[in-house]
């Protein structure tokens, strides 16, 4: 009997054991998003990212590289990496930061923060001329897409502290903004507790003026901010033009543990500053002297800035095509706001003001939107479409909402692989938005590609846009760390592939081997250095221990991708001639000894022998 | 002998009729491209040159593809196999070219004019002489240019002639080198002298 029991209970033991198995979680959330789909999506998919051998992508995407301080190129549909523009970190691969004039741009600083880059835009569309990028220290700096290469690097700009809101342009590329995220005291030096953060510590905003021919950047104009933290940025265009909308966060002024104290009220704002009027008071000569450059007050100035009342902790401020609406994100809540220009205007005419902000104006919230979006969980950004069609970004949901201006309908989701922060669609912060291709730059990736260890990249993955059901087309894995990337139609850019001979006005520069040669000057030596396939002339060249050495290197090559390299061992120089280009490097000769200089950039079948001596006695 | 003489004398001071006359008028306008077009196209292309590099050789100077730029890379590619560098002052033809198809122009003009049988026989005769001069000394030209190779060179190639007409493969390059128009339009020159003479020719024995 006994056994009989107990081989009933074991009996029964197992059968709950059973039916425990049968209701364990499943091995993988609904929705995910595994290369499990219906096969002929997979085809399809594959079909429309696959760009043949020799065939050319259809849209160029310049991604911010964040801390790395550069700029990634990719071709769109096939993502595959075409370029590294570095700005504000020094790139061995083309020489960037080791040759003086880009060491000199850098200053002091080998590293910054790169977030929102910023095309050129004429009557708000992208020419395809500039692209201007931020950087947190307080720069902005501006690549010329005629070679792909930065051009300048204005700043660290005064008051401003950390330059998150920012390099985005208004639709004439008159501007590109900048915005304190972190208020200090100013001017920078100024020492102030904390404890004195309501007070003493501001939050600053400026244009900068981009010169329409040459692009050149100088300081335009600077407003004094309560202590917030702005945070995103986006200029109006056509009804809106003449404005510029940024994001803040934490208007409690509160410090400490922010996470805590600056997410108590329900609405932050969206600061709408006229930058017309801005350029006009700063013109008139208003506003006060503060760390060498006039900043307005908008208490001094009527209509200035204005304060429009957003949900939580707003991150991004997107205006849509027609400038109509303002789009702005609660990042904590479900829902998206949509502005309305046209409202805000007459609620300005009319003064309904709920009150001010250290003398800013305030808006209500109920007279000026237009409509709530529950897009979902922790909206970030919104990238538009034609025909109205909008996509916001939902961190918290890890999806894309696609939604529409007007009815305000959520009419599909598309999960992202994991945690969106900002996306980017084809020409989708344009006057005249393609459609087509969608790119949502995520966060985090694990386990979606090889693992290469702890330090993972990131990922970036490729939406079909085109139909009314968005599907995911492509895993892109980027380095870190793309915030904003911008994607331009491939035919409105043109660069060159050679640097004109004629247009070489280097001091140095030299197109005959002839002309090759040192020459002193008390203990300046100068070199003129000829390279060509495949001799670096002079090959060897001597110089006295302590002696100034600059060595002024033409590539007098005129053959698209006959790069040549100047190495020079020991002395940590690495320079990267395009050609048709002259580059200079100056450095003091300090160790004595033979010193192999040779072409780091493959260039012929000969390139191995296209070395030489540098020899300080 | 002398019966043979008098004919031929007879067959030289032959007047031309307008037929000729105007054939030859068209032969001294037939030479005009040649002062604006090349006389020989080179193209060569490699897999490291998919669109390939282009030379223009005109009668007073040489062109490369590519806004000239593909000449610089024709020598730089050259010099390793220890060829000269193609440099227009190396070329005296384009100094003596030019005025000399400028001199076949008068001589036909005053051929149709002056109008003889003689002066026809002797614009075609120095013509054809020139013709030939010419592409000899252009087909000499490439075949020097082929041998005279360095003996420094870092790339050793057996000596070469480049394709007077057609394709030739050349180490990594596919050569192609064919007359352009003004090499048609000297071509065109001698065919019209060539029936001018025969139209003139004929009328010049019924007559006789």
């Amino acid at each position: 009997m006994r056994t009989t029991r107990a081989t009933e209970m074991s009996r029964f033991g197992i059968l709950a054991m059973a039916v425990f198995a049968v209701a364990c979680a499943p091995s993988a959330p609904k929705g995910a998003q595994k290369s499990g789909g219906a096969t002929s999506d997979v085809a399809i998919a594959a079909q429309k990212t696959y760009v043949a051998p020799g065939d050319l992508d259809e849209y160029y995407f310049f991604a911010s590289g964040g801390h790395s301080g550069q700029v990634y190129v990719y071709g769109v549909p096939s993502m595959r990496h075409l370029s590294t523009i570095p700005v504000f970190t020094p790139y061995p691969a083309t020489g960037y930061g080791f040759d003086d004039e880009s060491k000199k741009m850098l200053g002091d600083l080998t590293w910054g923060d790169l977030h929102h880059p910023a095309l050129s835009e004429t009557a708000g569309d992208y020419d395809g001329r500039w692209l201007f990028v931020n950087e947190m220290n307080g720069r902005v700096a501006r690549i010329d897409l005629r070679d792909f290469k930065t051009k300048q690097i204005l700043g660290p700009i005064p008051n401003v502290s950390g330059n998150h809101a920012s390099a985005f342009v208004t639709p004439n590329s008159e501007y590109s903004v900048m915005a304190s995220r972190f208020s200090i005291p100013i001017p920078k030096g100024t020492v102030a507790g904390v404890d004195k953060y309501a007070t003493d510590y501001k939050g600053v905003i400026t244009g900068i003026k981009i010169d329409p021919k040459s692009g050149e950047m100088s300081f335009g104009w600077q407003v004094l901010m309560p202590p917030f933290n702005y945070d995103l940025g986006d200029a109006g265009k056509k009804a809106s033009d003449g404005y510029v909308f940024f994001t803040s966060y934490n208007t409690e002024k509160a410090t400490g543990k922010l996470e805590v104290t600056s997410t108590q009220k329900d609405r932050d704002y969206i600061a709408m500053v006229d930058w017309k009027l801005a350029e006009k008071s700063a013109a008139e000569g208003k506003g006060k002297m503060i760390g060498g450059v006039k900043v307005l007050d908008p208490k001094e100035i009527p209509g200035l800035v204005y304060f429009l009342p957003c949900g939580k902790s707003p991150h991004g401020v997107d205006v849509a095509p027609e400038g109509k609406w303002i789009v702005g994100s609660g990042k904590l809540q479900g829902v998206t706001t949509v502005f309305n220009i046209e409202k805000i205007q007459t609620a300005i005419k009319n003064k309904n003001f709920t009150g001010d902000e250290d003398g800013i104006p305030v808006l209500k919230y109920e007279d000026i939107k237009d409509a709530e979006v529950a897009v979902g969980l922790g909206p970030l950004h919104t990238q538009f479409g034609p025909d109205d069609w909008a996509y916001t970004s939902l961190f918290v949901d890890s999806a894309i909402a696609k939604w529409k201006l007007g009815t305000w309908e959520v009419v599909d989701k598309v999960p992202m692989s994991y945690s969106i922060g900002h996306l980017s669609s084809a020409e989708g912060d344009t006057v005249s938005p393609d459609g087509k291709y969608l790119v949502g730059l995520n966060k985090l990736s694990h386990g979606r590609h090889l693992s290469v260890g702890p330090s993972q990249p990131e990922s970036s993955q490729l939406v079909d846009i085109s139909e009314e059901k968005m599907k995911l087309l492509y895993d892109a894995f980027t380095e870190p760390e793309p915030h904003y990337a911008q994607m331009i139609k491939a035919d409105k850019v043109k660069p060159i592939e050679v640097y004109p001979k004629e247009e070489n006005k280097h001091p140095y520069a030299i197109w005959d081997v002839k002309d090759a040669g040192v020459t002193r000057n008390g203990n300046k030596v100068l070199v003129k250095m000829v390279a060509v396939r495949s001799t670096l002339t002079p090959t060897d060249f001597e110089v006295k221990a302590g002696d100034e050495v600059t060595i002024a290197i033409t590539n007098i090559e005129q053959t698209t991708d006959e790069l040549h390299g100047f190495g020079l061992l020991d002395y940590n120089i690495n320079i990267v001639v395009d050609p048709g280009e002259t580059k200079q490097v100056t450095f003091k000769a300090k160790k004595s000894g033979v010193f192999p200089f040779y072409c780091t950039n493959f260039c012929s079948a000969l390139h191995q022998e296209m070395q030489g001596y540098f020899i300080v006695r | 002998m002398r019966d043979f003489l008098k004919r031929a004398n007879a067959f030289l001071d032959a007047p031309l009729n307008l037929g000729p006359r105007v054939l030859v008028l068209a032969a001294a306008l037939a030479l005009i491209p040649t002062f604006t077009s090349p006389l020989y196209t080179m193209t060569m292309f490699a897999p490291q040159y998919p669109d390939g590099l282009r030379l223009q050789i005109f009668s007073y100077k040489l062109v490369g593809g590519n806004n000239g730029q593909d000449v610089k890379e024709i020598n730089v590619l050259n010099h390793y196999i220890g060829m000269r560098d193609l440099v227009s002052e190396d070329f005296g033809e384009f100094k003596w070219m030019p005025f000399v198809i400028g001199a076949f122009s008068l001589l036909f003009a005053r051929t149709a004019v002056m109008g003889k049988m003689t002066h026809l026989v002797d614009s075609m005769v120095l013509f054809v002489y020139f013709g030939a001069f010419s592409l000899w000394s252009f087909g000499y030209r490439m075949w020097s240019y082929g041998h005279d190779l360095a003996p420094t060179a870092a790339v050793k190639v057996e000596p070469f002639m480049p394709p007077m007409y057609g394709y030739k493969q050349i180490a990594n390059f596919e050569v192609y080198n064919y007359p352009a128009l003004a090499s048609y339009a000297l071509g065109a020159s001698a065919f019209l002298l060539l029936v001018a003479f025969f139209l003139a020719a004929r009328s010049a024995r019924r007559s006789a």
